[in-house]
């Protein structure tokens, strides 16, 4: 079956269809990993996106039961050069396309994607419109004109779960994965309250490594709620599209702080940032690959890391809060210098724009979930030595 | 952290002579490392003893010695430059090995010479087995179960625990050198033997096997901040089994999830930190067992190595340019992406494209060596080709092989037995993607083939896609064919060749109806970043996809075709003549436009060019660039035969082919054409004809007398040349060597016997002549003049003859209408002189030549090709010889001999015979230079491995043709204190002369023989000249086990006399070594402007 993709600039791709049929719309991004789409594929963040791949071959090793990153899949579309029509690999339980098909998910493919890349690196993140139906490009074209676009729309209503659930019950789910670039610490459970704003299951995974447990609660889940679960830390989750559009988590977070050890990653970054009163914007064309250099400033150690996002934290927005002081930018991206990493000095809150969790995408940051155990405990001792003055 | 200022003069080891394991992709590390530690402002002191390298090009280092590869000499170059610092890790596993015995005798300590990259302790951790296995225990990685064994039967114990089949890998060899899979306790017993005695530490490791594993490779690179980045992943068609350099490649990894990706690149993180690689390359190899996915770590290099090479090129991250900086203090954060501008080195790149690598192989030179592919390396060069799908990197890596393929299949050649088919599949071997191809065309499942091969069943749908592509529409007519349809194929990476086979129809017309369909190819950068960002270096490939990335130039531009995959005939040289065309393009202001495909090379470095284009060397994909790029001119005589070939084609085609036109290529090359050229100029030939059946080639040797030198026409190398001593070898010759045609006619000329031939190189501008050198060789006409030592200046040669030898040469270039490089084969036969043959182009001589005189004769010849005379380049002042027009590099030459040695792969087919011949077989070469010629001639065997010894007991055995002229070499042995064994008939023939040697068995006769004294190491020197060829002959198994355990052997008389000079001048005095900033500075031996008479 033929498919159409068009985008709002009247740019259009014929190409084959693939997964599921029918239409969809929204913003036209690409992901440069060249392993990974299956988790990409089930990534909460990507609510509200057509996700063009740029290596060109996507499919080799089908789809397995335990790389999902979420029970469903938010992503509007897929973009490739080119599926394959078989899978290879010994973990493999179905192929790619009976995946997207499963899922709800266009597929296109004979895409000339690097032509595409090229135009949304020049021309920035776009509406885009992918039809199997509609044969006329125009019309498609019109569509995508038509369509809502991501800038002020809360995408993280539809992505987060309705019901809360806990986690940390299981052995380490990372077992199997050795060697890691990280030790993980023995026993030692810390209880966290995971704010489900689209959370990736590595995140969730990540804490269980590290010895963690707890809940993963609703992103309307509130303060008060949360510190009455009296949880060592909360960790904000990543999540998709605006970040100032989500004004009821920034609200809850800004009531946490001070309170209780935060740690944010990606969307989890953008909220918290807004909640210590800085301000986001919307990147060009976003960065969303495995090979993105971030430096991190306190050590001068390049960390390769996972990306996904399309906004980014203005730094100069954030120098300092009045209620909670001195903010400091703690990582940068070594590509186009943008904020990568921030924490508050004095309070227990820091966050990351990249995903340490990866997955997919290198393990370099792991040891970040390490440094949120060592917040809590730091915390901890402090409260303590509070509690005992 | 900013570069070290601690550090002022840094030495590099080069890695010497192209071998089968370790080619030019050295030069290309060596020469990013020169030019990037000269831009830093260090002193390079560099010592390498193959002159057909750049980096040996006097202006890349500040001082060059072309000196022998050892210890010894090393240190004598450390005593007198006092560096600060070695860098080991670029100069291959010579390079490594050399800092090794460096350090663990003390010279470095000695000397206060600090190690950069990587320290003594780490390079022994990562190439000693045992320190290795513990290495990776600690850090919870696992290898195949293996034992150390220094014997048989340590080895024999182990496979009684871990059974059949077991891989064999002798410890610290080149290449994997000596290693193999043994089946059974007999093959077993016998590697083990070989490789223990090979083994520099007498140790082989004995393992597991993991045969038909999954294999994939990552290219790591840590800086001393210890930030580590992956450069790039490599996974092998070929599954294990097959050594990495002799599998098919591909990258990025094709089969593997995120997940496991992952797995990989932490191991390989934590191998780099475990084993201490501080800063620079390594090269990681793992292995995967496709049921259960448990991984295996294999090997790892703590160098680059050929997978960087190819990583670098793969990708555009210049490793071996990064690892120099990194080596001398500066983090991969503060090195610039090149390609990006804007983005840092401490990235990993991503690509949006498939790169697939094949190996060349050179079976056909050697009739006797094995063709299964094991562990132990035997290809000779390589091909990469790049496509936006692995089906198009495919297919274009086979026709950038140049074996008369111009894609996979569809081209009407492959015709195999049903039974040959399945036996071929299961035996890996050089032609097996083929076999592959077939069997899926034949309706053989994708299971089945999976079962047969273990090539993972993605590669094998991909395969069966182009077979299925093909068969859909094969058959049908050029006319019904449609754009869309056109460009499906074409995105398939079908070339016009194949689609006219399948279309029946031929090349041009399916070039004139793709192009009158708008089906024309598009160029992609290669951009380190899939599109992400910007790139500003322009390196690109082609693919059929919606535009261009080439901006487009209105400057004047030349186009260079480069020389394809190195094989032995055409290596290294012709791309060193490639990037030197380049050079001189850019220093006239002219736009460099390279084409080439073999990624070992600098021609393919996206520094050395203006542009580079990554693409085969067939007529199509030159042809697309030529009309992408609209070039002033093209230029294809540096290439060796490879653009060559495409000369005639491209003309008719309209390009602009600079220098000597293809129709006076086409004189020398076409033997009746030439002969009435030489006839005109009364030039002698050694009588002879042309033949296309036997009886016109019996009439021609029985005119001319036997013994006749027999060939094909257009080859290099002396392919199938033969010397023919009477009429029933013609037949055979005529019958069974060769397939010839009238449009390939076989050549037939009287042998010269015992004539001394000479090699000249020389520049003609249509006004004046400029000869590089007239080069004698050691060997005597009839051994291919790749094989044969040679001499600059000539030695032995009358100055009358030497005027000779000038007023030809110069007659010749411009009968033939030569502009640029010319290259004449004579032979000098008592007085006279006869002409071999001349080839109106670069040859392989040209960079000693180069190196030998401190002219650089490929530079020049392109700026003369592009319009400058010899006369404005300022290069006949002081060199001007007695014949009119004729000037002479070597007039400027100080009071110094240089010695071209080649260098010969027998140690890799050690089932072949080690003579020599008129077929080339040699795969590369040394220099020695020195104030004489027995030093020089002592150095350059030093270099090609074969150190001359200086006492001990030498073993002769001659031809009876011989036997008088080994007695002055053997008394010269005596004097030199040698002891004499000899063959009975040969220590007969010297007792006669008052010669004491001790007589010997023959190998039939008995024992001990004459092996047995090889095997004790009882001879240091063995003088063997060849009394009938083929496995059964004495010689041959005297000569064959003189390869394995590495003792000198000589089979020519001419050697044997030379080498006594350097035995003699050895013994008197120690060797010295200087740079060749320092010859080139000498005096010129005969003052300028007074040509001598």
């Amino acid at each position: 079956m033929r498919a159409i993709l068009a985008l709002e600039d009247g740019t259009y791709f014929e190409g084959e269809s693939f997964g599921a049929s029918g239409e969809s719309s929204g913003e036209m991004v690409f992901n440069t990993s060249m392993s990974g789409y299956q988790e990409i594929i089930t990534d909460p963040s990507y609510a509200g996106q057509i996700v063009a791949m740029t290596y060109p071959h996507i499919g080799n090793y089908g789809v397995n039961e335990s790389d999902n990153e979420s029970e469903s899949t938010a992503m509007r579309g897929l973009v490739v050069r080119e599926l394959s029509r078989v899978y290879s690999n010994y973990r493999a339980n179905g192929s790619l396309s009976d995946f997207l098909s499963a899922n709800g998910i266009i597929g296109i493919q004979g895409v000339d994607t690097r032509f595409l890349t090229k135009h949304i690196r020049s021309k920035g993140a776009m509406k885009a419109y992918l039809s199997t139906t509609d044969s006329n490009p125009q019309s498609v074209i019109k569509k995508a004109q038509g369509s809502p676009g991501l800038v002020g729309v809360d995408l993280v209503n539809t992505v987060t779960k309705t019901e809360p659930y806990e986690f940390g019950k299981r052995e380490d789910p990372f077992k199997d994965m050795a060697p890691l670039p990280d030790e993980c610490p023995p026993g030692n459970c810390h209880d966290v309250v995971v704010m489900d704003f689209g959370a990736k299951g590595n995140i969730v995974r990540s804490l269980e490594h590290v010895g963690c447990r707890g809940s993963v609660v609703p992103a309307s889940t509130t303060a008060e709620q949360i510190l009455a679960m009296k949880p060592a830390g909360v960790m904000l989750s990543n999540g998709p599209g605006d970040p100032e559009a989500v004004t009821y988590a920034i609200d809850e977070i800004r009531k946490l702080l001070g309170k209780v050890p935060i740690f944010g990653i990606c969307l989890g970054h953008q909220l918290l940032s807004l909640a210590l009163g800085g301000s986001t914007f919307k990147l060009k064309f976003g960065h969303r690959g495995g090979n993105q250099p971030v430096k991190d400033l306190a050590t001068g150690k390049i960390q390769i890391t996972s990306q996904n996002h399309g906004f980014a934290v203005d730094p100069g927005s954030l120098a300092h809060s009045a209620a909670h002081g001195p903010i400091k930018v703690t990582h940068i991206n070594l590509n186009d210098d943008t904020v990568e990493g921030i924490a508050c000095e004095d309070i227990p809150a820091f966050s990351v724009q990249y995903h340490p969790e990866a997955s997919p995408g290198p393990h370099d940051s792991l040891f970040i979930f390490t440094q949120f155990v060592n917040l809590m405990d730091e915390s901890a001792g402090i409260s303590q030595l509070g509690a005992s003055v | 952290m900013p570069r070290r200022t601690d550090l002022k003069k840094i030495l590099l080891i080069g890695s010497g002579p192209i071998v089968i394991g370790q080619a030019c992709e050295f030069d290309y590390s060596g020469t990013q490392a020169c030019k990037v530690l000269r831009e830093e402002g260090y002193q390079v002191i560099l010592i390498n003893s193959n002159p057909a390298t750049i980096m040996t090009d006097p202006e890349f280092a500040d001082r060059t010695y072309i000196e022998p590869l050892t210890p010894e000499m090393v240190e004598k170059v450390i005593e007198q430059e006092k560096p600060d610092a070695i860098l080991p890790t670029l100069g291959g596993q010579t390079g490594l090995n050399l800092a090794m015995a460096l350090s663990q005798r003390g010279v470095l300590e000695k000397h206060n010479v600090e190690m950069l990259g990587a320290t003594a302790e780490s390079i022994n951790m990562a190439e000693d087995r045992s320190l290795f296995k513990e290495a990776m225990a600690r850090i919870g990685l696992d290898l195949p179960r293996s034992a150390n064994c220094r014997s048989a039967n340590d080895a024999t114990a182990f496979a009684d625990s871990a059974g059949f089949p077991l891989v064999v890998r002798p410890s610290f060899t080149l290449g994997g050198s000596g290693g193999g899979i043994a089946y059974n306790q007999e093959e077993l017993t016998e590697m083990v033997s070989y490789g223990v005695s090979l083994s520099p530490v007498g140790e082989a490791l004995v393992e597991e096997s993991v045969i038909g594993w999954k294999e994939f490779e990552l290219e790591v690179m840590r800086d001393n901040a210890d930030n580590v980045v992956i450069v790039c992943s490599i996974e092998n068609f070929d599954p294990m089994g097959v050594h990495t350099g002799d599998s098919i490649t591909v990258a990025p990894a094709q089969t593997l999830t995120d997940r496991e990706y992952q797995r990989l690149r932490n191991a390989a993180i934590d191998v780099i930190r475990e084993i201490g690689v501080e800063t620079g390359g390594s090269n990681v190899q793992f292995a995967i067992d496709p049921e259960t996915g448990r991984l295996v770590i294999i090997e790892m290099n703590p160098r680059v190595s050929r997978s960087s090479a190819l990583a670098s090129k793969a990708t555009g991250f210049p490793i071996a340019k990064i690892a120099a900086k990194l080596a001398v203090g500066y983090t991969l954060d503060e090195i610039p992406n090149d390609i990006t501008r804007k983005t840092p080195a401490s990235f990993e790149p991503t690509i949006d494209y498939v790169v697939a690598k094949i190996p060349r192989w050179a079976f056909e030179k050697f009739s006797e060596a094995d063709s299964t592919l094991t562990t132990k390396m035997k290809s000779v060069g390589e091909t990469m080709a790049i496509g936006r799908t692995f089906k198009e990197a495919i297919q274009k890596a086979v026709r950038s092989l140049e074996i008369g393929r111009y894609g996979l299949g569809a081209d009407g050649q492959d015709d195999i037995d049903h039974n040959e088919l399945v036996k071929m599949l299961s035996r890996p071997n050089p032609d097996r993607l083929f076999y592959v191809r077939e069997a899926l065309a034949r309706g053989m499942d994708i299971a089945e083939v999976h079962r047969l091969t273990n090539i993972d069943e993605w590669f094998l749908d991909q395969l069966a896609q182009l077979v299925e592509a093909a068969q859909g529409v094969a058959g049908r007519s050029l006319a019904d064919i449609d754009a869309v349809t056109f460009k499906e194929l074409k995105r398939l990476g079908f070339s016009d060749i194949q689609l006219a086979h399948l279309f029946s129809s031929s090349e041009d017309q399916v070039r004139a109806a793709r192009k009158g369909l708008g089906v024309i190819p598009t160029y992609l950068s290669v951009d380190t970043c899939a599109a992400e960002f910007e790139a500003y270096t322009p390196y690109f490939y082609s693919s059929y996809e919606t535009e261009s990335e080439v901006k487009q130039s209105d400057k004047r531009k030349v186009m260079v075709l480069g020389s394809g995959p190195n094989r032995i005939g055409q290596g290294i040289e012709f791309d060193y003549c490639c990037v030197h065309a380049s050079f001189a393009l850019r220093e006239e202001g002219i736009e460099s436009i390279m084409v080439n495909c073999n990624p070992e090379t600098v021609s393919t470095d996206y520094d050395t060019s203006d542009r580079l284009y990554f693409e085969p060397l067939v007529f199509e994909d030159v042809m697309n660039i030529i009309e992408q790029e609209d070039p002033d001119g093209v230029i294809v005589q540096f290439g060796g035969q490879t653009p060559l070939k495409l000369a005639e084609q491209l003309e008719d085609a309209g390009v602009k082919i600079l220098g000597t036109s293809p129709d006076s290529i086409d004189l020398a090359e076409d033997r009746k054409r030439f002969g009435a050229v030489l006839d005109d100029l009364g030039i002698a030939q050694a009588p002879g004809g042309t033949a296309t059946t036997f009886k016109e080639a019996a009439k021609i040797a029985s005119r001319v007398g036997y013994p006749v030198l027999v060939r094909p026409s257009y080859v290099l190398g002396g392919r199938a040349m033969e010397i023919v001593y009477n009429a029933d070898m013609l037949e055979h010759y005529m019958k069974t060597a060769i397939d010839a045609s009238p449009d390939r006619p076989v050549l037939i000329d009287r042998f010269l016997e015992d004539a001394i031939e000479v090699d000249v190189d020389a520049i003609y501008d249509g006004t004046h002549m400029l000869i590089g050198g007239i080069m004698e060789h050691i060997e005597e006409a009839g051994i291919h003049s790749g094989d044969s030592a040679c001499v600059i200046p000539a030695h032995t040669i009358s100055e009358d003859l030497k005027t000779q030898i000038r007023t030809q040469t110069r007659a010749l270039a411009e009968g033939l209408g030569v502009h640029g490089l010319i290259n004449i084969q004579f032979a000098i036969k008592g007085t006279d002189l006869y002409i071999l043959e001349a080839n109106p182009r670069a040859s392989r001589t040209v960079p000693f030549v180069s190196k030998a005189t401190g002219v650089p004769m490929a530079k020049v010849a392109a700026k003369v090709m592009v319009g400058r005379s010899l006369e404005e380049l300022g290069l006949l002042e002081g060199r001007m010889t007695e014949v009119e027009g004729v000037a002479d590099a070597t007039r400027s030459m100080g009071d110094y001999i240089a010695i071209k040695e080649a260098v010969l792969p027998f140690n890799k087919f050690p089932e072949e015979d080690t003579t020599l011949g008129p077929e080339m077989k040699s795969t590369g070469e040394v220099m020695g230079i020195d104030t004489d010629f027995g030093h020089a001639f002592a150095k350059a065997e030093a270099s090609a491995g074969a150190s001359l010894p200086t006492s001990g007991t030498c073993f002769l055995s001659v031809t009876d043709r011989d036997k008088a002229a080994i007695v002055p070499i053997a008394k010269s042995l005596r004097e030199l204190g040698f002891s004499l064994v000899a063959t009975r008939g040969t220590a007969k023939a010297l007792e006669e002369a008052g010669i004491r040697a001790k007589p010997l068995k023959k190998v039939q006769e008995g024992r001990p023989n004459v092996l047995d004294l090889i095997k004790d190491k009882e001879v240091s020197l063995i003088v063997n000249t060849p009394m009938g060829r083929g496995p059964r002959s004495d010689g041959y198994q005297i000569r064959t086990a003189a390869v394995v355990y590495g003792v000198p052997s000589i089979t020519t008389l001419s050697g044997a006399a030379q080498a006594v000079k350097g035995i003699e001048a050895t013994i008197h005095r120690d060797f010295s070594v200087g740079c060749l900033q320092g010859y080139h500075a000498e005096p010129p031996k005969v003052p300028a402007g007074s040509p001598s008479s």
